[in-house]
């Protein structure tokens, strides 16, 4: 294993940002890895803590496939990390809508563009993301449809759901969708804590990681097989909404099957405590997404479903 | 009238609301048209906020003259505002990066949506944000190359000093701006002034464009000045200046000013030592129209962007 510095960044009062890099083997870019772009994502900066600390005894034991290189970032916003914030400390720009990134513009698009250029020659390239709304998913590996994807690829990390995503004009400046379009297969993989650690779907991740790494033959591991995944479209799954705000008591959550006409949630009125809403299921299915705070407002995603699909 | 764009409930004893003031004619016809003057969606914008009072001030002054619909929007994102907040408190995108929004998606991408909807089919919408706290601007319409030809007649009657035409971005293609040119309503982006003030001159001076607008448009048939004449940017050609070193900026040059290539924009200093960590220069004959005014800055951060080619 090699550690080095792939891009440092002069703070004005702080010490200086470095965004570090973990090699492991040499040869050709065969995989990436990448943790927290946001400062919240704690959970993500774990998982690649363990894979670095998995590949290092790899790497001890000779488990590292000749003529593979793999490199792993486990944190580039660690800046925001440190104070408690999720984006960049200064002007809460998004580290993750900022690529490909431009070297010469602004900072948050230099530190993208400085990151990406180290990472943007992999064959393969793994980023453990964070959502845009808050909430529980079943573990899954998303990917982006730009036409360039592999949803069979995806099924090698053995987590149990594949989610291909039809970009929006927002997406189009994430890593994910960058790494697709200079034709690196990217895999985005959502484990079901972002700023907490939740140890078992960290080894979850783990072992899904390192699964796929050897079925690409860039390791020599064994373990478990996982899962065939089911892939599924996103805009096929069905968003239930709230229409009342209040305290939100979730009756049923991830991966949870459901039958239709179910109480799934209930919002209670946050003075008198009595159930102003109960959020009854539309459809049989298994509950792939779940909000996960005590407040909800009304019209707001509260869950996301896969129709009609058994355990 | 004041009026209920989307309403939705927050989970304490709360309600958020969009809200709009709908002046029309006394005796209307039907026949009427319509132009929307949105604004708050970066709750640390705060420009438009004078805007919308002092149009809403002078149209009440003579309504005898209003011979359309002006629909009037302080917030978009009133939690903004109120909060000193740029964003929707506790939503990660930004709200001018998820229109035209969606009925099933979260709270925010359905407010965006019924904002959309309400404002379909007018004649005109002029939206207004005033760049953020790091950097003043000059009053300006941007418009994306695509809508150019449509637009950058309209924006001559707007009263403002520039009009920058750009090339067209995806990510943009989420704006209101964007959404509302595909659908029809001529729609300007206005940027002016900085984040979180209100300069009263830029406020002055685009209210008088307004109202040329909108006599041009039918809408209004009482006083209107001349509009200045913009300068426009295909005229010349934009450099960005970005700092190459973290520290404080201290700038020397003047905003909407004259400067010449290798004539000071500015220094960037180290408090702790006493130096001078980058000297910046500008790099073209050109006017400033974007000038740093948050004086820390980071590696990369915008200092100034120059109108190149243009002394006035």
């Amino acid at each position: 294993m090699t550690k080095e510095i792939i891009f440092r960044l002069q703070a004005p009062y702080r010490d200086e940002l470095r965004v570090h890099g973990y090699r492991f083997g040499k040869g050709e870019k065969s995989a990436c890895i990448v943790g927290a772009l946001r400062g919240n994502e704690v959970q993500q900066l774990y998982i690649c803590s363990q894979i670095i600390n998995t590949l290092k005894e790899l790497e001890r034991r000779g488990c590292i496939s000749a003529g593979k290189e793999i490199l792993v970032i486990p944190s580039v916003n660690h800046f925001s990390m440190n104070i408690g914030r999720r984006f960049w400390p200064a002007d809460n720009t998004d580290i993750n809508r900022m690529f490909p990134g431009y070297s010469e513009g602004e900072t948050t698009q230099r530190i993208a563009a400085g990151v990406f250029e180290n990472i943007k020659d992999y064959s393969y390239g793994i980023q453990f993301a964070s959502f845009y709304m808050q909430g529980d998913f079943i573990p899954h590996v998303r990917m982006m449809d730009t036409g360039y994807q592999n949803p069979s690829l995806a099924n090698l990390f053995g987590l149990p759901y594949v989610v291909i995503r039809k970009p929006k004009p927002y997406d189009t400046t994430t890593l994910n969708y960058n790494w697709q379009i200079w034709e690196t297969n990217a895999f985005s993989v959502y484990t079901n804590a972002t700023d907490r650690i939740d140890v078992a779907s960290a080894d979850q991740a783990v072992a899904s990681v390192m699964r796929f790494l050897t079925r690409m033959g860039i390791i020599k591991y064994f373990g478990h097989s996982g899962y065939i995944a089911s892939v599924i479209e996103e805009g096929d799954l069905l968003s239930i909404r709230t229409n009342a705000a209040g305290i939100f008591r979730r009756l049923k959550g991830p991966n949870d099957p459901i039958r239709m006409g179910e109480v799934m949630a209930e919002i209670i009125d946050p003075y008198e405590g009595y159930v102003t809403m109960q959020i009854v299921a539309p459809t049989d299915g298994i509950v792939f997404f779940a909000h996960n705070e005590p407040l909800a407002l009304e019209n707001t995603v509260v869950f996301k479903v896969i129709k009609k699909l058994h355990k | 009238m004041i009026e209920t764009v989307v309403s939705s409930a927050l989970p304490v004893d709360e309600l958020l609301s969009i809200k709009k003031n709908r002046l029309g004619p006394e005796h209307p016809t039907g026949q009427e048209k319509r132009i929307c003057i949105v604004t708050g969606t970066h709750g640390d914008e705060l420009e438009g906020q004078f805007v919308c009072y002092e149009v809403n001030r002078r149209i009440q002054e003579s309504m005898e003259c209003l011979k359309g619909i002006v629909d009037i929007y302080p917030a978009l994102n009133p939690l903004g505002v109120d909060s000193i907040t740029r964003g929707i408190p506790k939503f990660d995108l930004d709200m001018n990066r998820i229109f035209p929004g969606n009925k099933d998606g979260s709270m925010a991408e359905y407010i965006a949506s019924e904002i959309v909807e309400d404002i379909e089919g007018a004649d005109l919408c002029i939206d207004i944000h005033s760049s953020n706290i790091f950097l003043k601007e000059i009053p300006q319409v941007r418009i994306s190359e695509i809508t150019a030809e449509k637009l950058v007649p309209l924006a001559r009657f707007l009263n403002v000093d520039f009009i920058w035409v750009h090339s067209a971005a995806t990510v943009l293609e989420a704006t209101l701006a964007h959404t509302m040119n595909m659908r029809g309503v001529p729609t300007l982006v206005v940027e002016m002034g900085v984040g979180m003030r209100i300069t009263r001159h830029y406020c002055d001076q685009l209210v008088e464009g307004i109202f040329t607008l909108m006599k041009e448009l039918g809408i209004w048939d009482g006083y209107a000045t001349e509009p200045r004449e913009p300068v426009i940017s295909t005229d010349g050609e934009v450099s960005f200046i970005n700092a190459e070193a973290s520290g404080i900026f201290i700038p020397t040059v003047g905003h909407w000013k004259n400067v010449r290539k290798g004539e000071p924009i500015g220094d960037i200093v180290e408090p702790l030592t006493g130096q001078i960590l980058q000297h910046i220069d500008s790099p073209v004959d050109g006017e400033v129209f974007t000038l740093r005014e948050y004086p820390v800055v980071y590696e990369g951060s915008l200092i100034a962007r120059i109108l190149g080619g243009i002394m006035k």
